[in-house]
């Protein structure tokens, strides 16, 4: 049954046939014709201020509920608005769908008003990408574009439609099968992979499990605490990962990598099996690839065939999606186990005493200003870990990751990949539009949140009460330390002054939401409190912080993760303890 | 350093050569060569890429190769199990002086002359690398004026096809919601 209607009621039918419920986005010349039907569609059209916010919207969006993102712009600035979040969730494999309009298809090529090349500008991050001019390509396009993003690594699909394609006449059919012969995402592991790996672990003394953001995409929490408990051994979760498995659990190491803790850094260098679970090497992570965890052999598990060996060998390679990987793994690890008991007795042990000796930690301000760690730290101990966290990149980043106590998958959002500056305030719109009766945290730089903050205006009068939380040290502070550690304390061009402007609290009172501050220790629990009991309105809270303070433990870039310092010129004491 | 020629099967739509050349540019792969053209079947177009693989494995390409969604089918096609050809037009200095000894060397080579003027002769030649490189250094005393060679393109031994191997492929049921997700 088909019926005759436009190119661009078409799409809207496509979209509302792919499950969309909402998307993110500005109108323009190119894609106008959408608009219109976009007006009667059950589709809720959320009007951001700039597309590159409808973007990490879509991101923030997909990230909370596990479903496509989608965000929709014009053709030319509009669609290289979407740039930045594309490649950004192309970087850390969120599924996501971006609609662009073109300009018409006669038009093509002539350097049009408006016109960009968005189909060859995106190819590089983009897992598939269209320029459809045939309105009736448009419901396959969107189906195969949903199928994509979401399946196998998801990743963001682009959807480029001339404007003449929305507006000619076509037939709507929605199609019953999708041909990709060049798309076969292999989901089920192959499971002499499975034996050796299972055999691998029941040969090791000192295995760590690795777990990166796959472990969420793949939702594979509940297995991978399953298959922690039955091994035993340290688990580290990385940036991506944090949240896939409880920072309350004993086995819980915590976050490896460039600011990760002592002990989950120290335990990937020390092992003798990485079980790497959707993880992908990533150089945070492994510092001076050439010293990283030289003695451990690799079972790499990921969805994408294309991470296997690429940072790093592996002597076990595992392709498939994770949560049946893992499901799969348990019983052939315990049928090893049954022929022959483990005993991982002293590499946990002296993991332990590791752990316990050097614990995530901060010194106050002598001076007694507001420490930026401390601040964090209370925020998720009154707001709990039900809440969902999301954060801008840089210094608030890391301690964000390192001082919120995450203990659910999907709860923790921010730019990994990519680092983008600017995530936080629109991810955060989109995380709370996925999840509107969870209260959703945005903790921001004020570096990052001069970037995008112009999306409270969208939060303001589109119900979406998010809190923002700016770790205001007036300066681009993650830069600062680089500057402070490398470059003699020579501050090129980082200190922003937004201490004396912008005045954050006016600023959130012009984009409609309550603004509020505090530079006082003694005050931070009242403030926090005060600002989770509005539901009604966006909150922006900011925070005065102090600016030199640093993200520690660290491993400079470049330099092996056995060089990890503690604080300035401080290393760990490595003589004391018997790896 | 060791150079691979692969046979890479591909949709016929627009941009698939932009999304390859853009992949080998964006990783750091070392094309020397790459041809494109049709095939027995019109949906699909093949490229033969012959690749210097330096510090990146073969495998590692291939699989970056792989995911790209217009990348259908990709095979190693190997010197002992395939043949392989490269096509020049090469012009050079020729009189009636010499002719004669360019006819020797175009012999050797099975060459043949595909167009002539007072002073040059234009030569067809076609075969694998290394031959081709034999017939250029052979020509090389009477002078080249102008070259043009093509992409390297090479097809396996014996009765196997590649696109034997590709076509039979399922389609994927839409589910009715295409929400409908992957994980659960």
């Amino acid at each position: 049954m088909s019926k005759k209607m436009s190119g661009a009621s078409s799409l809207v039918k496509s979209l509302e046939s792919a499950g969309v419920d909402v998307m993110f986005g500005i109108p323009g010349g190119a894609i106008l014709p959408a608009y219109d039907p976009i007006f009667d569609s059950s589709i809720r059209h959320i009007l951001v201020r700039h597309e590159q916010g409808a973007g990490h919207a879509a991101t923030g969006y997909a990230q909370v509920t596990g479903r496509v993102g989608v965000c929709i712009a014009t053709s030319g600035p509009g669609a290289t608005n979407l740039v930045t979040p594309l490649a950004d969730a192309a970087m850390d494999s969120v599924p996501m769908v971006a609609i662009t309009g073109q300009v018409p298809s006669n038009a093509i090529g002539t350097d049009a008003f408006q016109e960009a090349d968005i189909r060859g500008i995106t190819m590089p991050f983009t897992k598939h990408n269209y320029l459809i001019t045939d309105p009736d390509q448009i419901p396959r396009a969107i189906a195969e574009a949903f199928y994509i993003a979401s399946s196998g690594r998801p990743g963001p699909v682009l959807v480029d439609i001339a404007k003449d394609a929305l507006q000619k006449e076509t037939d709507f059919v929605w199609p019953k099968e999708l041909s990709l012969p060049g798309y076969r995402p292999q989901l089920e592991p192959v499971n002499q992979s499975i034996l050796d790996a299972a055999a691998l672990i029941a040969q090791s003394s000192k295995p760590v499990l690795y777990v990166g953001g796959g472990a969420i995409k793949a939702n594979a929490s509940k297995e991978l605490l399953q298959l922690a408990e039955l091994l035993g051994v340290p688990v580290v979760t990385t940036l991506m990962a944090r949240g896939a498995f409880p920072d309350s659990h004993p086995l819980h190491y915590g976050m490896p990598g460039m600011h990760g803790t002592v002990g989950a850094v120290t335990a990937l260098q020390k092992s003798d099996l990485l079980i790497t679970l959707g993880a992908r090497f990533d150089d945070r992570v492994t510092g001076k690839l050439s010293t990283f965890a030289v003695n451990a052999k690799v079972i790499h598990a990921d969805i994408d065939p294309a991470e296997i060996g690429k940072n790093r060998f592996a002597d076990v390679p595992v392709v498939g999606d994770l949560k049946r990987t893992i499901a799969a793994l348990i019983p052939a690890v315990k049928a090893e186990f049954a022929k022959k008991a483990p005993d991982y007795s002293a590499w946990n042990a002296s993991m332990n005493k590791l752990r316990a000796t050097y614990p995530l930690g901060y010194d106050l301000p002598k001076d007694g200003s507001l420490s930026p760690q401390y601040v964090i730290e209370r925020l998720s101990a009154i707001t709990g870990p039900e809440a969902i966290y999301v954060a801008g990149v840089g210094q608030h980043q890391m301690w964000a990751s390192q001082f919120v106590k995450y203990e659910n998958p999907r709860t923790w959002l921010n730019s990994g990949g990519l680092g983008t500056m600017g995530y936080a305030v629109p991810a955060a719109m989109g995380a709370k539009v996925g999840a509107p009766d969870t209260p959703v945290w945005a903790i921001d730089g004020d570096g990052c949140f001069q970037m995008t903050n112009q999306e409270l205006v969208t939060c303001a009068l589109n119900n979406i009460p998010i809190k923002v939380a700016i770790i205001n040290n007036e300066s681009l502070g993650m830069v600062r330390q680089w500057q402070t550690l490398f470059y003699e304390g020579r501050y090129s061009n980082t200190s922003l002054e937004s201490k004396r402007v912008p005045d954050f609290v006016k600023l959130a009172d012009a984009m409609g939401c309550i603004g509020l501050t505090c530079d006082r220790p003694e005050d931070v629990d009242s403030i926090i409190k005060k600002a989770n009991s509005i539901n009604d309105q966006p909150v922006v809270v900011d925070f005065r912080v102090f600016k030199d303070a640093m993200v520690w433990p660290m491993v400079a870039a470049g330099t092996s993760n056995d060089d990890i310092m503690i604080a300035r010129e401080m290393a760990p004491d490595w003589d004391s303890q018997e790896l | 350093m060791s150079k691979h020629t692969l046979a890479v099967l591909v949709e016929n739509s627009p941009g698939v050569l932009a999304r390859v050349a853009g992949l080998f540019s964006r990783r750091a792969y070392n094309i020397d060569s790459l041809a494109v053209g049709p095939t027995e079947n019109p949906a699909i177009s093949r490229m033969t890429i012959v690749i210097n693989v330096e510090s990146h494995s073969l495998e590692q390409v291939i699989r970056q190769l792989d995911k790209l969604v217009n990348v259908i089918h990709i095979a190693e096609l190997k010197p002992s199990e395939s043949v392989q050809a490269e096509l020049i037009l090469v012009k050079i200095s020729a009189t009636s002086k010499n002719r004669f000894d360019v006819d020797a060397v175009l012999e050797t080579y099975d060459a043949v002359i595909v167009d002539e003027s007072a002073e040059t002769l234009t030569i067809e030649a076609t075969g694998d690398a290394a031959k081709i490189s034999d017939l250029l250094n052979a020509l090389e005393r009477f002078g080249i004026r102008e070259l043009a060679q093509s992409g390297l393109v090479g097809i396996e031994r014996g009765s196997r096809s590649l696109a034997e191997r590709t076509l039979s492929v399922q389609s994927i049921p839409t589910a009715k919601s295409g929400q409908a997700d992957y994980q659960n």
